[in-house]
C-alpha cells in the first residue's frame, strides 16, 4: 500500500524461515494454476506478497494462543501448522482435509485456529476468547487477522472497544494491502488505522518492514503486553500481489508494479542468492509433488453426509 | 440474452427513467462493477447516483432506506446474500417498521438485491437462500429473479409496492438466458405468474421460486421421457407476500413446492399452509415440500451437491408422490 518502498536489503533468514515464506509462496502459486486449470471450484484468495506476515508473527504466538483467521488465510494456516496436504486436500475435497472439504479455503477449524468469511465477524469472537483466557489461562492471548477493508464493519469497533474496557489479550493483526477486493482504502477508509485504534486506547504499532528479523524484533515486547492484558493493532503496510480471487484484477499497472517491487520473493533472491536458489526449487518441486499426491486421492467423506446414505 | 445482462439493463434503464434512482453497493463501480458484474457501466453513466461502499452491509443498507425516506429510489447491493444478515435490523426494525409504525404510511422506494445460492463451491457462507429469514415481516415483500420475468418489470413492480423490497437473485441464473425453457415446456405468463406445461392435464403441478425454475423444468422433462409424468411448473415472481389467488386456477391434484432453501422454516411450507386453507379439496393429500437438506452448504462440489436440492430430488419427490 504504502508508496515508501522499503529498499533495505532484507537480513538473512534461517532455512526454516525461508523454507515457510517459499512454501506459502508456492502453494499459492499452485492453487493460482489449478484454478486456471479448471481443477478446483469454488473461489480462493491468495496471499501472494503478504506471507511474511504470518511466518513473522509464527514465533511469537504460542500453541496455546488463538488464531482467527479471514478469507485470504493460506499462509496463516500453514505458518501455524506447516500442513500443506491437509489444507490443499480442504480447498480440493480429498481424503485428509482438514474440514472434511465442508469449510473449504475460507472456513477452517483445527485446535484453536479458526477462520470464517465473513468480514468483521471474528473481531467479537476473538475478544469473548480473550475474555475467557484472561481468566483462565492468563498469559495466552488471542489473534485476529483482518484487513483494511473489514474495518468498514461496524463489529470491528465493538469489540476494540471492549478489549480496551476489558483489558482482553487480544492482538489485532491488520493487513493493510491498500485495497478490499477492488476499492482502494483511500476510496473507503477516513482517517487511518491508527486514529481509529487511538480512539478507543488502544495502543497501534505500524509495521512497514518485509523483513522477517526486524519485524519479530520491533514485536517481541508489544505482543508482550497483549499478554499482559494490553490490547494491541498491528498494522502492516503490505501488498497484495496477485488478483482478490481468482481472476478479477483490474488494479491500474502502478498499483500492480508497486507490489511487485515490494515483493520479498524477487528481494530475498537478489539479496541471499545461493540460499535462495538452494531451497527455492526444492520447495517449488515439493509443493508440485503435494498436489500430485493429493489430486489423485478419493473426494474427501463427511460424517453427515454418510447419515444420510444410510437414511 | 443473459440474465445477468438483463438485470444489468434493467438497472441502467431505472437510472435514465428516474432521476432519483440510486445503486448503492460494495465494489459496484466501474470498471469492477459488482462481484457478480451485475452494475457494469453504470458508475460510468450516472456518476454520483451510483455509490461504492466500504464493507459495511448494515451501514449501506440504512442509507438506502435514508434516501428512500426522503423521496429517492433506492437500490443496494448486498455482495452475496447471505450478508444481508448484518443488514437485518436496518431491514427488520427500520425499513419495513417505518411503512407503517407511525400511524399513517410511509412508503419506502427501496430494494435490496441479495445474490443467492449454492452451485458454485463458495461454502457455507456464501451459499446460502436466505429468503426464509424475512418472510413475514410486515412491511417487507420478498420477490426472486426469474429467466421468465424481465428485470425492468421486476423492479418497476418491486418499486410500486412502495414499501421494501428484498430481490433473492440465484447466482447460478446469471449465466443462463432469459427466457430459456424446455420446447417440451413452453412458457407463458398469466400476470405476474410463468407458467409452464405440455399439455393443460399435468399429473402433479410444481410451484418454484426463478432460481429453481430450470431444475424443476430438467426433472419434468425426465419425468415425461422416462415416467410419462406430466408435470405443470409456476413459478411466482413476488414470493411474498405471496399471490395465492393467482395460483389457484392452476393447481389441484398433487402440488409440490421446490426451493433451494434449506430445511425448516421454508418458504414452502408457506405456500402449502395457504393452499391447504384455499383447495384443501382439490389436492390428492398434502403438498409436498422440496429444499435442501437439513445442513450447511458445503464446499466441496461432491458434498454440496448432496446437500442442495435440484433436479434429482424434485424427480424423487414427483415420482413419489404419484407412485408412493
Ligand atoms: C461481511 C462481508 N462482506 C463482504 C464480503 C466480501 N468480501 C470478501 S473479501 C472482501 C474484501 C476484503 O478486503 P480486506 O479486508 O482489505 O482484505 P483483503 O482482501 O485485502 O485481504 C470482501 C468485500 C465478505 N466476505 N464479508
Ligand atoms: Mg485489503
Amino acid at each position: 500500500m504504502t508508496e515508501i518502498l522499503d529498499r533495505l536489503r532484507l537480513s538473512r533468514l534461517g532455512d526454516d524461515d525461508l523454507e515457510l515464506l517459499l512454501l506459502i509462496r508456492h502453494f499459492e502459486l499452485k492453487l493460482l494454476e489449478l484454478y486456471g486449470r479448471g481443477d478446483l471450484n469454488g473461489t480462493t484468495h491468495t496471499c501472494l506478497g503478504q506471507e511474511y506476515v504470518p511466518v513473522a508473527l509464527a514465533p511469537l504466538l504460542g500453541e496455546h494462543d488463538h488464531v482467527f483467521s479471514n478469507h485470504r488465510g493460506h499462509g496463516h494456516y500453514l505458518a501455524r501448522f506447516r500442513d500443506p496436504h491437509g489444507l490443499l486436500a480442504e480447498i480440493m475435497g480429498r481424503q485428509g482435509a482438514v474440514c472434511g472439504g465442508v469449510g473449504g479455503s475460507q472456513h477452517i477449524h483445527r485446535d484453536r485456529y479458526m477462520s470464517t468469511g465473513v468480514q468483521g465477524e471474528s473481531m467479537p469472537v476473538a475478544a469473548g476468547v480473550a475474555l475467557h483466557l484472561r481468566r483462565a489461562e492468563s498469559g495466552v492471548l488471542a489473534c485476529v487477522y483482518i484487513g483494511d477493508g473489514t474495518w468498514g464493519e461496524g463489529a470491528v469497533y465493538e469489540a476494540l472497544n471492549l478489549a480496551s474496557l476489558w483489558r482482553l489479550p487480544l492482538l489485532v493483526v491488520v493487513e493493510n494491502n491498500g485495497i478490499a477486493q477492488s476499492t482502494p482504502t483511500t476510496a473507503q477508509m477516513a482517517g487511518s488505522v491508527a486514529s481509529r485504534a487511538a480512539a478507543f486506547g488502544v495502543t497501534h504499532h505500524l509495521v512497514v518492514s518485509t523483513d522477517v528479523n526486524e519485524i519479530r524484533t520491533s514485536l517481541e515486547e508489544p505482543v508482550a503486553a497483549v499478554r499482559a492484558g494490553r490490547p494491541l493493532v498491528v498494522e502492516f503496510a503490505t501488498h497484495r500481489l496477485g488478483p482478490h480471487s481468482k481472476g478479477d484484477d483490474i488494479r491500474p499497472a502502478d498499483a500492480v508494479q508497486a507490489a511487485r517491487d515490494n515483493d520479498w520473493y524477487v528481494r530475498y533472491a537478489n539479496d541471499h542468492p545461493d540460499q535462495f536458489h538452494r531451497l527455492d526449487g526444492t520447495i517449488r518441486a515439493r509443493v508440485e509433488a503435494i498436489a500430485e499426491e493429493i489430486a489423485a486421492r478419493p473426494p474427501s467423506r463427511w460424517e453427515a453426509s454418510s447419515s444420510w446414505e444410510a437414511s | 440474452m443473459r440474465v445477468a445482462e438483463n438485470l444489468n439493463e434493467a438497472l441502467h434503464g431505472l437510472l435514465d427513467d428516474d432521476p432519483t434512482a440510486y445503486v448503492i453497493g460494495e465494489d459496484v463501480l466501474d470498471p469492477y462493477g459488482g462481484a457478480f458484474k451485475i452494475t457494469k457501466g453504470l458508475s460510468v453513466r450516472f456518476p454520483g447516483r451510483v455509490i461504492g461502499t466500504p464493507i459495511s452491509e448494515g451501514a449501506l443498507t440504512g442509507v438506502a432506506a435514508g434516501l428512500a425516506l426522503t423521496g429517492n429510489t433506492a437500490v443496494a447491493e448486498i455482495m452475496f446474500g447471505d450478508f444481508v444478515a448484518l443488514a437485518f435490523d436496518q431491514i427488520c426494525n427500520f425499513a419495513s417498521k417505518s411503512v407503517s409504525m407511525y400511524g399513517s404510511r410511509l412508503p419506502l422506494r427501496m430494494i435490496v438485491r441479495c445474490p443467492s445460492g449454492g452451485g458454485r463451491g463458495y461454502g457455507p457462507t456464501h451459499s446460502q437462500s436466505m429468503q426464509k429469514h424475512f418472510i413475514g415481516m410486515p412491511g417487507l415483500s420478498l420477490y426472486e429473479m426469474s429467466p421468465f420475468h424481465d428485470n425492468r418489470e421486476v423492479l418497476a413492480s418491486m418499486l410500486e409496492r412502495g414499501e421494501p423490497c428484498l430481490f433473492f437473485e440465484d447466482k447460478i441464473l446469471y449465466t443462463r438466458q432469459m427466457g430459456q425453457t424446455d420446447p417440451m415446456f413452453p412458457v407463458r405468463r398469466d400476470g405476474e405468474l410463468a407458467i409452464a406445461e405440455a399439455d393443460d392435464r399435468p399429473d402433479c403441478v410444481i410451484i418454484a421460486p426463478g432460481g429453481m425454475a430450470h431444475r424443476a423444468l430438467a426433472a419434468m422433462r425426465t419425468l415425461l421421457l422416462e415416467d410419462e409424468i406430466s408435470c405443470r411448473l409456476l413459478v411466482p415472481s413476488r414470493l411474498y407476500p405471496l399471490d395465492v389467488e393467482a395460483l389457484l386456477p392452476y393447481v389441484n391434484g398433487v402440488v409440490i413446492v421446490a426451493e433451494e432453501s434449506t430445511a425448516g422454516g421454508t418458504w414452502g411450507s408457506e405456500v402449502a399452509h395457504l393452499l391447504h386453507g384455499r383447495v384443501w379439496d382439490r389436492l390428492r393429500g398434502p403438498v409436498r415440500l422440496v429444499h435442501s437438506r437439513d445442513s450447511v452448504i458445503p464446499t466441496a462440489a461432491h458434498l454440496e451437491s448432496e446437500v442442495l436440492a435440484g433436479e434429482s430430488t424434485i424427480h424423487h419427490a414427483v415420482r413419489e408422490a404419484l407412485r408412493g
